[in-house]
């Protein structure tokens, strides 16, 4: 699609749609809507909403370590489920806060806010499109994500109010496979791999509408190495969900046909990942001839790409926004490109690190361990390049630039910390202890999420016509950075002291007893940024109603976005853009010719200006 | 306020750095030195790589800040740098990394060799092994062949139970095999710096050499239930004539019938 010459002609094309939006009924404009941009923001409040209660069980979790079988607010005493025990959790509900905290804040949260939310309203308006490829099957990924929370919210109960999934987000058979192994292993386990298997569905729908939108539908003179980073993210994460979804999927079913067919009358049963001989709980012995390493495997293969599909497109937009904020073009554009190419290759081939002590071959940990530290190198090289973005820029300490900047500086730290986990003899003693606990939060918390706060703040004009307010955003990242940090810095800590995860009393160990106190100041900081979190809340709702409004281009960025309407109409553009040049044209010699310090990717050439390489006409 | 952020920014990698300057004194470190053969190579291993993060750590930071701190003093007037970046640089960056990656890598192998690949066990710790460590939901079983005999694969008449201690001979490298009778466990000892899962339907041997005579913890660190976190065990180390002694003892205690050989205080 990108065509030299602007298209003109389709004038009239978009008159089309804004005339065609009138007679929408509010059901199909904000509720089954097939606009890119309500599906985008409708993923945005619930995955914001969803962001509370994983938050809300991550409390949890960290109120029973740093008071250990005290009584529990709230959870002690909510329906009665604790009232007999005088509100003190037991230990499988323990099991439970942690299994969901994690199935929340990566299922629900994570994936779906960055490209569902931003993913979704990005694209097109990036791209200069007016839509999705297949506007219905956006709508369906976003309506398949509603079964996914009910089978995960019904999970909850489904095996007894005080009996939730409970065996890890990583679920490894046979605790997840068979039932007796544990209260949770029962209706739980099952409703918790439906809700996983539907999460898969509405990802893999929208996957492959990015891929398809990107590849067809850019605007006449955006060639692929004009796009925006953020697009490059979506593409590549795009990518990456497309080809490892379908092994999770698969591994799903055979788990789900491993417990199910065990119920059946009949002597037909599958055992996947069922050996023979195994007692649990006093249960016949199994019949079987599976493995469970093979779960391991096909897990990780899913779930170690869908680390990257965690944090890829907030890489993106977080290069993008650096620029806007230091107004200087992006740090090596194509190194960035290439490095996030990189990561998404060597992330099919290093999801053996999660399993150098599994009793897999040590001649496959080697190779592993090779492969996963060559991963730090793109990455590396990102961090590296976003320095030098931010070198000698005209920076905006704005609160959209501090989120950035935290990205930056704490995935330094949770990309350090991998180097510790990817070398084999090192990790033996850091496997599943609280060192990979703080290695992950850092990266899908003080980076990921930190990028999305940014993202909110930058692009919440554009959804809305109006702005936050910075100010409350800015105390917002000062609570939640401070918080953050107070939580999962000391974590490295406990690691290195040996403090096991998913411990629900790790101080019954002698060698453990004296990191009470260190707890319960992590529970204490994690308390603070939890909270923290209804100024962000707050000020999106406040906002939404109150904000000052702003014209097309607050920020004064370069993205083909701001050239539409704040909100955009129907159709996005007021006419099909064109564009002219790279994305990140700050304080380039053409802006200086028009006075500025930006130039919009629409802008033509300002006459009299003469620029050669890489331009349309 | 401009200057307050790019503080801002330059604090916390110090108090980060604080913290872990401090913590060794405060008990926030390892909980013991490595109390093993393999533990003081994993140790120098975890010293190598913390030495290149560290500095790593320090050198982005404090360049990230320097470029923040630029940021916060400049004039609103001035005008940025307008640069698409440099060749140069990103050549640099990417081959000394890189370097230094495959460097850890390198010196990672030789260790992991000692650690696992059996043909490199100690001879004289793979020709027997001293027990079985069956994990079950929440106690390890340990199974000691007859004294005289050697393991065998499945449970021998004669053979020596015990639960939740694990006694080996100090000074010398030993085998134990490891199995689990239901889900999954990881037998984790944090002194000794071992750690191996059990999966279920494989037995996997393990060798360590413990150095100096004392208890040490045994946990579960892989999630295998409700009563995960309360898998406690300990590992007794002692010399070679203590270890024979608790075998003699075990054996006695086991085959204690209640019936007696003379004529003396009986004991239900």
């Amino acid at each position: 699609m990108a065509t030299v010459s602007p298209a003109i002609g389709t004038h009239g094309h978009a008159d089309d749609h804004s005339h065609g939006h009138h007679e929408q009924s509010f059901l199909s404009k904000y509720v089954f809507s097939t606009d890119h941009k309500v599906i985008g923001i409708q993923f945005l409040v619930t995955t914001m909403l969803m962001l509370m209660v994983g938050g809300a069980l991550a409390l949890a979790v960290r109120w029973q370590l740093a008071f250990p079988w005290g009584s529990m607010p709230i959870v002690g005493s909510l329906f009665g489920l604790f009232q007999n025990e005088g509100g003190q959790i037991s230990p499988e509900f323990y099991t439970m806060l942690f299994t969901m905290h994690a199935s929340v804040m990566i299922f629900l949260v994570i994936i779906p806010i960055l490209a569902g939310a931003f993913g979704n309203f990005l694209i097109p308006l990036q791209i200069g499109a007016d839509d999705m490829a297949f506007p219905i099957l956006n709508m369906l990924s976003y309506w398949f994500m509603w079964p996914a929370m009910f089978c995960f919210a019904f999970s909850f109960v489904a095996g007894g109010a005080t009996a939730g999934p409970g065996n890890g987000w990583t679920s490894y058979p046979l605790l997840s496979d068979l039932a007796q192994a544990s209260p949770s292993s029962g209706n739980a386990q099952t409703w918790w791999l439906f809700g996983l298997t539907l999460v898969g569905v509405s990802s893999m729908m929208g996957s492959v509408n990015y891929m398809t939108t990107i590849i067809n539908m850019r605007a006449p003179g955006m060639t692929l190495f004009r796009m925006p980073l953020t697009i490059w993210s979506m593409f590549i994460t795009a990518i990456l969900q497309s080809f490892a979804l379908p092994v999770l999927t698969a591994a799903g079913f055979m788990l789900v046909f491993d417990r199910l067919s065990s119920l059946l009358p009949t002597d037909i049963h599958s055992v996947f990942f069922i050996p023979a001989g195994i007692v649990v709980n006093n249960a016949a012995p199994t019949v079987g001839g599976g493995q469970p390493l093979l779960w391991q495997h096909l897990f990780w293969f899913y779930s170690h790409p869908a680390v990257y599909i965690m944090l890829l497109p907030a890489m993106g937009m977080v290069s993008d926004m650096l620029a806007c904020m230091c107004r200087k073009p992006v740090f090596g554009y194509k190194p960035m490109v290439y490095s996030m190419a990189a990561i998404a290759g060597l992330g099919f081939i290093v999801w053996g690190h999660h399993m150098f002590t599994s009793g897999m071959n040590p001649a496959l940990g080697m190779t592993f361990m090779t492969s996963t530290m060559m991963i730090a190198l793109p990455s590396a090289i990102k961090v590296f390049n976003w320095i030098g973005t931010i070198w000698d820029g005209n920076i905006k300490f704005n609160a959209v630039f501090l989120n950035c900047a935290a990205f930056v500086s704490l995935f330094v730290v949770g990309g350090l910390s991998g180097i510790f986990m990817a070398a084999v003899p090192v990790d033996i003693y850091f496997h599943d202890t609280y060192f990979i606990v703080a290695h992950f939060h850092y990266v899908l918390f003080g980076a990921t999420l930190f990028g999305v706060f940014a993202a909110i703040q930058f692009w919440y004009p554009k959804m809305f016509g109006r702005e936050m307010n910075d100010g409350v955003q800015k105390l917002h990242f000062a609570l939640t950075f401070i918080g953050m940090n107070g939580t999962f810095f000391p974590m490295h800590l406990l690691g290195i002291a040996g403090m096991p995860r998913r411990y629900a009393d790790p101080y019954l160990h002698g060698y453990l007893e004296h990191l009470l106190p260190m707890n319960q100041f992590m529970t204490i900081s994690a308390i603070i940024m939890g909270f923290a979190q209804f100024l962000l809340l707050g000020n999106f709702a406040y906002s939404f109603f109150f904000g000052k409004k702003v014209g097309r281009n607050p920020w004064g960025a370069n993205g083909l976005e701001w050239s539409a309407p704040s909100p955009p109409g129907h159709g996005n553009f007021d006419e099909p853009p064109v564009c002219y040049r790279g994305p990140y044209e700050y304080s380039s010699p053409e802006a200086e010719a028009m006075g500025q310090d930006f130039i919009l990717q629409t802008s033509p050439p300002p006459a009299g200006f003469k620029k050669s390489s890489g331009h349309v006409h | 306020m401009k200057k307050f952020w790019a503080l801002f920014f330059i604090f916390w990698p110090v108090v980060a750095l604080y913290v872990c300057w401090i913590a060794p004194s405060r008990g926030w470190w390892f909980p013991s030195k490595p109390m093993s053969s393999l533990g003081h190579q994993i140790d120098g291993l975890f010293y190598l790589i913390l030495f290149i993060v560290a500095l790593t750590f320090i050198a982005t930071q404090a360049v990230m800040g320097y470029a923040l701190w630029r940021g916060a003093t400049k004039k609103s007037t001035e005008k940025a740098m307008f640069s698409h970046g440099s060749h140069k640089l990103e050549i640099i960056w990417t081959i000394v990394p890189s370097f230094i990656l495959v460097f850890i890598s390198l010196t990672q192998l030789e260790v992991l060799a000692n650690i696992r690949v059996i043909s490199k066990f100690p001879d004289e710790a793979r020709r027997a092994p001293i027990a079985e460590v069956m994990a079950r939901q929440f106690e390890w079983r340990i199974r000691y062949p007859k004294p005289g005999t050697t393991l065998a694969t499945e449970a021998q008449s004669g053979d020596l139970y015990y639960v939740n201690e694990l006694h080996v001979p100090v000074s010398q490298p030993v085998m134990v095999n490891l199995r689990t009778q239901d889900v999954q466990h990881a037998f984790f000892s944090p002194k000794l710096r071992v750690k191996q899962d059990a999966v279920p339907g494989l037995i996997i041997p393990i060798w360590f050499e413990v150095e100096k005579a004392g208890e040490y913890e045994l946990v579960c660190a892989e999630l295998c239930g409700w009563g995960h976190y309360k898998m406690k065990a300990r590992i007794v180390a002692g010399s070679e004539a203590s270890v024979q002694k608790y075998m003699t003892d075990l054996e006695a205690a086991q085959n204690e019938d209640g019936v007696a050989d003379a004529p003396a205080e009986t004991e239900e």
